[in-house]
């Protein structure tokens, strides 16, 4: 684990850049690891889905699926790797402030 | 007189009517199983019938002989579960109430969730192996493949018996060299995870095993679409594979029911408590095997694990006592390798798949994440185990439900991680 100052908060990440603690994540950190991904800017559709993972992670304990956001929220799969290019479920969890989703074993 | 009901009479419901049949006195208890039919499917042998190691007649059996004396089965299909009623619907509209509920319906491939897979090439250039009539036309569409390029996707995680692909893959690398044809033949694994496997230690040993055998790995690709007549399979971030010989594993969702019961998750897999195996639904209802939405693997040897468990718990239920959070999320999985052999990962929700031996300390017998021709018999033997051990819910000797790190090499994770 290593801490980066990121938008002007200090947070911790796992060694894969993820946030460890969703209470450190703000707004302003979102648009920048979106940015750094080359998402820019963050429109309202993102915002459904980081409000979304944010939420359901606070219920679950754990990030969601992509096929659980797309059931939930009625954004499509196509629409999905749309807003977040290549890996939605991955994404979406690292500008939220969440930890990687776990592929199921 | 109270009523145990349990729905699904596979391996995990099998087991189940048979531990608590010993367990509940006769006297007050009575245990009903059901099932949609009598064909019981040892599902671990499906992996065999592509290359003609196994065909139907090693695979299924009748349910009812492995039903024990002093349980009722009913073969009926279950139309809709009731927990606030504490009753269940079967399809002819009959109604069965219970004082206990076991879920054990199990989980299911639907090719359908995939654009495409069941179109004009289901079949034909595309075949699964996760069903018997799947299984048994693919043996035939190997038998007539002279070569070309054979893909197998995994549509999505999770899938049941998640090393199945790659066993499948190392068998047919040894499948086509027996033919004599291998150089003929492009073996490609596209796959949603990052990796040969999801943790890093075994992910690394499965990952050079299949560069040993010149299978080519897709990696984090999540399958959108099927073109069968150009016989090109995409992905959502839009890369294309072509093949000759599409072997997929469709989505895996839970039993119909489930869902038309409005107790699953987006997968239509019922959400339990990962511990104790309770059903967040209802105190009186439980689950084991493949229809939890436990991040544990789908497999046989998990729902033996998840019995001794259950039967605890269910036992505890009865009596008004605390469960117990025994359940570790344990699997011990014999991965074919061809060639006459097999590995062997014994791993949990916390612990990854580790070298070492098994289940013993030094002597093994058998070897953890290592090929040896041992393990390989130890696969063929559990088909003999499931069929009288397993399903008649008895021990298997030596191996215990929750993981165990007596012979595990621990360094191995250090130096991965
Ligand atoms: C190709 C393949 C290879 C595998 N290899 C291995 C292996 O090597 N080792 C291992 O441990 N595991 C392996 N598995 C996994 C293993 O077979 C399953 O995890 C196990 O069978 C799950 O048991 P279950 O009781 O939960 O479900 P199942 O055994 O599938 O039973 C569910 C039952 O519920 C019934 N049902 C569902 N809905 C209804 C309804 N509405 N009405 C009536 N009945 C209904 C079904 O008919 C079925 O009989 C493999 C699986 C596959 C497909």
């Amino acid at each position: 684990m290593t801490t980066a100052t990121i938008a002007g908060v200090q947070v911790d990440l796992d060694a894969e850049g993820f946030m460890t603690d969703p209470k450190q994540w703000t707004k302003e950190i979102a648009e920048t690891i979106a940015r750094d991904n080359g998402i820019d800017p963050l429109t309202q559709k993102h915002w459904q889905v980081i409000d979304f993972c944010r939420a359901d992670n606070e219920a679950k304990g754990t990030p969601p699926t992509v096929r659980r956001i797309t059931k939930q929220t009625g954004i499509s799969t196509k629409e999905m790797y749309q807003l977040f290019p290549k890996g939605p479920g991955v994404l979406s969890s690292k500008i939220a402030g969440l930890t990687k989703p776990k592929g199921c074993i | 007189m109270k009523k145990l009901l349990i729905l699904g009479a596979g391996t995990a419901g099998t087991m189940m009517a048979a531990k608590m049949r010993r367990a509940l006195p006769r006297a007050e208890w009575s245990v009903t199983i059901v099932d949609q039919d009598d064909d019981h499917l040892y599902q671990p042998g499906l992996l065999f019938i592509p290359f003609g190691v196994y065909d139907e007649s090693d695979v299924v059996r009748p349910r009812s002989r492995y039903v024990p004396r002093g349980v009722e089965l009913l073969l009926s299909g279950i139309d809709v579960i009731e927990p606030e009623e504490s009753r269940v619907r079967l399809g002819d509209g009959t109604l069965v109430d219970y004082d206990f509920l076991v879920i054990a319906t199990g989980s299911r491939i639907v090719p359908e969730e995939t654009d495409g897979l069941t179109g004009p090439g289901w079949q034909k250039n595309v075949f699964d192996f996760y069903t018997l009539d799947g299984a048994t036309k693919l043996h035939r569409a190997l038998e007539d493949f002279t070569g070309g390029r054979l893909v197998l996707n995994v549509a999505e995680m999770p899938i049941k018996c998640p090393v199945a692909p790659l066993e499948f893959l190392f068998l047919a690398d040894w499948y086509f060299h027996e033919r004599g044809i291998r150089d003929r033949v492009e073996l490609v694994y596209a796959t949603p995870l990052d990796g040969a496997f999801t943790k890093p230690v075994a992910s690394a040993r499965l990952g050079s095993l299949l560069e040993d055998k010149g299978i080519r790995v897709e990696t984090l690709f999540n399958a959108g679409s099927v073109d069968s007549e150009k016989r090109i399979l995409s992905s959502w971030d839009e890369r294309e594979v072509d093949y000759d010989l599409l072997v997929t594993v469709p989505t895996n969702m839970g039993a119909e029911v489930i869902e038309r019961s409005d107790l699953g998750d987006e997968l239509g897999f019922v959400p339990t408590d990962r511990n104790t195996l309770q059903a967040q639904v209802a105190p009186n209802v439980f689950v084991i095997g493949d229809a939890t939405d436990l991040p544990s693997s789908k497999a046989g040897s998990v729902a033996h694990f998840q019995g001794e468990i259950l039967e605890h718990n269910l036992l505890a239920a009865v009596a008004g006592k605390e469960l117990a959070p025994d359940f570790d999320g344990h699997a011990n999985c014999f991965v074919e390798t061809g060639f006459g052999k097999a590995l062997l990962i014994d791993f949990n929700y916390d612990v990854e798949p580790l070298p070492g031996r098994f289940p013993l300390a030094k002597v093994g017998p058998m070897k953890l994440l290592e090929e040896s021709r041992m393990n390989h018999w130890g696969k063929l033997a559990f088909r003999w185990i499931y069929w009288n051990q397993l399903l008649a819910g008895r021990e298997i000797p030596l191996v215990q439900a929750q993981l165990s790190m007596k012979g595990k090499e621990t360094t191995a994770a250090a130096q991965a991680a």
